[in-house]
């Protein structure tokens, strides 16, 4: 049921590539969720998003310090290497510091055609925060239309604002089958097909997830849903983590990713003035920690999914030196832990360690049963 | 490469005013409601000049040099830094928030008496850091209000409109704010004041900055350090601008004079983002070599405010007061701050590592430099970012470089004895040898 968005997830390139070519369209690689990609969309431009391979490498030590996450790195180790070549430009909407260095080094020593640095605000929380983004979606949407040649009118806008407000509606018809009490889907999927929606032409993905949804909730996946989880933290495409935890006798019933629900909470609420519907989204749209202040907003979003999804624990990850969660890590797990739900803290690198958390899984999960050791 | 010169050095005049003008600081900070005076808490880059308007008895403490400050204070430094550790924060995060937080969590305050508790934060958010550092400081002392403007609106170079309107936009909220939590009347005339006193100190030091082209340099950087950090503390005050006049009057008589800051001058380097605060013993082993760091970006262009000259070198900024620009009304006071922060050097790196290498480079001509001291500051995410590229960069320039790792306010991250070993290497391939002790002057 999920071959179709695994295959894209697991083999982007090749996606991306053979879409070039039958549409003869320009692709963009982008390098954080806070991209405006309906703009991108309504130009006839596919979006998808830059990701690590997860393979140690050594090509970006002279043009990252080793103190910044290890994702970062890996994103430009993949610019540099060459396995993103089809790109025809790059760009990145303001958010962490550390990703932003991916983009700035990846646009001195792989100039692509073209290339957009886009001032996303961080004080989303400000009323200043609108007509500032609305301003610079209106100098980037100008910026894509010199670059491709052709005009984006409002009915282009329209289309992709509903392209992508279906792509959104459908994926939370997704998430809505996992509150029951045997998901028919496991994380590993579901993450899969957030991903997969990333790096391909929305209009496809939404084919595919209709498919998906119309025998989705007869599915029988034939195993034990044991200890209800949730993923908390930074970016985080580790598919093979998530299998291993649910190979422990435990399924990831919701997340708090951006690669997960913080990429498609919240749909563009249609206003008169189509740029600024588009900032209002991303303005309201569930915030990366860099931008939750001075309100921690994100923290009642999190307690929100635990309750409606139901989960006995959380997982809370980061990539190692991610500035932004080390600074949310503390309050969230203590907010969680008020409420009842035990946590695990993970450190996430390029690769992890999957034995060494394979055991601490186990033990974290044997904590749900304990009462069963003295039966 | 050996060299006989020697010049004469002597001790600058005004250094004892500098050291009671940041005693003074600290002090006026907590003892802030003796009088019933205010107290506010908030970054070295926050835009300071704005809470003047509430009047002349509001008093700040700048949360990154009080994290230098504890840092310097090896002991109280790891009691905080182990503080904020147990309270569940990452080793890795900005150490000078660390040791912030630590000082906040031991209710322990750097010169004596338990942690003053600001009445309100006032903060502008720079880098990934900034704007939860203080949601941290109120998770442990709840019911600070807490305000902040985010800045990141792109480099100066592309300033426009809807950029500048997104900050002033704040900043007009962030004074209707101050208003409604200290319920006390905001003075526009004390605002423009400010306004004008920031201009003339960050340009004064700029000027004092540029002095050092000369050879030999007036000032070597470890000195500097202690004057350019009031500018961190109270830019936007008269005692500092006054102080910055006093002190480029004195750099440049001694310019004239050919008074050195290192009497064996022969090597001349600059260095990059905050030093490792414990171990500016560093500087004088330079010293050794007849080397001397005659500033770098971080301390020419966090205080300073530069502009090109008419002949194309580097040079201070032209206040608005010196342009005749008389400021009438709050709006007006607001733009030309909050445009004069944004064409600070030291924020055009949050944009590209590669505007970051076009200063040091003209740093490093303009300068003449032999050399430049990278160092790589697991303290710091925001300065150190983009310094890998710099390095690249620097290289293409010509200029041979020296990394070192280490950290700001994290002794346990910076190891001497390693550190003086690259330097020895280092000299050694740029062909100076070491001939004296530090301190040795003779």
């Amino acid at each position: 049921m999920f071959e179709q968005l695994r295959d894209w997830e697991k083999n982007r390139h090749d996606y991306a590539k053979a879409w070039k070519e039958r549409t003869g369209g320009k692709v963009l690689g982008y390098f954080c969720t806070y991209v405006p990609e309906e703009i991108l969309h309504a130009a006839g431009v596919l979006p998808v998003r830059i990701l690590g391979s997860h393979e140690p490498q050594d090509v970006t030590e002279p043009h990252i310090f080793g103190m910044y996450c290890p994702f970062c790195r890996d994103c430009l180790a993949q610019g540099l290497k060459g396995r993103y070549d089809y790109l025809d430009g790059i760009m990145i909407a303001q958010s962490c510091l550390h990703i932003r260095q991916a983009y700035t080094s990846w646009e001195k020593h792989r100039p692509p055609e073209f290339s957009y640095y886009l001032c996303m605000p961080n004080h989303v929380q400000s009323p200043r925060a609108l007509p500032f983004l609305t301003g610079e979606l209106a100098q980037f949407k100008a910026a894509v239309e010199e670059w491709t040649g052709k005009g984006i009118g409002e009915a282009d806008l329209d289309r992709a604002i509903e392209v992508y407000n279906e792509n959104r509606r459908l994926m939370h018809a997704v998430y809505q089958l996992r509150k029951g009490e045997n998901p028919p889907l496991t994380g590993e999927e579901a993450m899969e097909m957030v991903i997969a929606s990333q790096m391909t032409d929305k209009t496809e993905h939404n084919e595919e997830l209709r498919k998906v949804l119309d025998g989705l909730p007869t599915r029988q996946n034939g195993r034990d849903t044991g200890v209800r989880l949730m993923i908390i933290g930074s970016e985080d495409d580790d598919t093979e983590f998530i299998r291993m935890v649910e190979s422990c006798g435990a399924t990831f019933v919701v997340d708090e990713h951006c690669t997960g629900t913080r990429y498609f909470w919240n749909e563009v609420e249609p206003r008169q003035d189509r740029l600024e519907a588009i900032a209002a989204r991303y303005i309201e749209r569930v915030p990366c920690p860099s931008k939750d202040w001075m309100e921690r907003t994100r923290i009642r979003h999190i307690l929100e999914l635990a309750k409606q999804w139901n989960v006995d624990g959380a997982i809370v990850m980061q990539q190692k030196f991610c500035d932004p969660h080390e600074l949310d890590t503390p309050a969230v797990r203590k907010a969680l832990e008020g409420e009842g739900i035990k946590t695990l803290f993970l450190e996430f690198d390029v690769t992890v360690p999957l034995g060494q958390f394979k055991v601490r899984v186990e033990a974290f999960l044997e904590m749900f049963s304990e009462e069963d050791l003295f039966d | 490469m050996t060299s006989r010169q020697t010049y004469e050095t002597r001790p600058l005049q005004c250094w004892g005013k500098a050291k009671e003008i940041r005693q003074n600081f600290y002090r006026d900070y907590a003892q802030a409601h003796e009088d019933g005076g205010l107290r506010w808490s908030g970054g070295a880059w926050t835009f300071g000049a704005i809470p003047c308007g509430l009047g002349d008895d509001v008093y700040s403490l700048t949360s990154e040099p009080y994290g230098a400050s504890i840092a310097a204070n090896k002991e109280f430094s790891m009691r905080c830094l182990e503080a904020a550790e147990r309270a569940g924060y990452a080793r890795d995060l900005c150490s000078y928030m660390r040791n912030y937080w630590g000082s906040v969590i031991l209710d322990e305050y750097l010169w004596g008496g338990p942690f003053p508790k600001p009445d309100f934060i006032w903060q502008d958010h720079i880098c990934c850091s900034h704007a939860k550092w203080y949601q941290v400081v109120c998770d442990h002392k709840p019911d600070i209000p807490s305000f902040c403007i985010d800045v990141a609106v792109g480099p100066t170079g592309e300033l426009n409109d809807n950029k500048l309107d997104y900050v002033v936009g704040q900043m007009h909220d962030g004074i209707e704010w101050l208003e409604k939590v200290t319920d006390r009347e905001y003075d526009d005339e004390k605002l423009i004041e400010a306004v004008y006193n920031e201009c003339r100190s960050t340009s004064l030091w700029a000027e004092i900055c540029c002095l050092n082209k000369a050879i030999p340099a007036p000032l070597e950087e470890k000195t500097m350090f202690s004057l350019y950090v009031l500018g961190t503390l109270m830019k936007h005050s008269k005692v500092v601008a006054d102080f910055y006049e006093e002190l480029r009057d004195e750099v440049a008589q001694r310019v004239q004079d050919r008074i050195a800051a290192i009497p064996n001058e022969q090597c001349r380097l600059m260095s990059d983002t905050q030093p490792p605060w414990g171990f500016l013993s560093l500087f004088r082993y330079l010293e050794e070599f007849g080397a001397i760091s005659v500033g770098s970006l971080y301390t020419f262009g966090l205080i300073g405010m530069w502009e090109e000259m008419p002949d194309g070198s580097w040079g201070p900024r032209t206040t608005p007061q010196d342009r005749g620009i008389e400021i009438k009304d709050r709006d007006q006071a607001l733009r030309i701050l909050a445009e004069w922060n944004l064409s600070k050097p030291e924020w055009q790196h949050f944009y590209s590592p590669h505007l970051k290498t076009e200063m040091m480079v003209r740093i490093a001509k303009e300068w003449s430099l032999n050399g430049v001291l990278l160092h790589y500051n697991r303290g710091c995410e925001g300065l150190s970012l983009g310094i890998a590229e710099n390095r690249l960069g620097l290289l293409e320039a010509g200029f041979p470089v020296m990394t070192f790792e280490g950290n700001m306010g994290d002794e346990r991250e910076f190891d001497l004895a390693r550190t003086k070993g690259r330097i020895d290497m280092f000299m050694e391939t740029l062909g100076y040898k070491r001939s004296r002790k530090a301190g040795d002057r003779s």
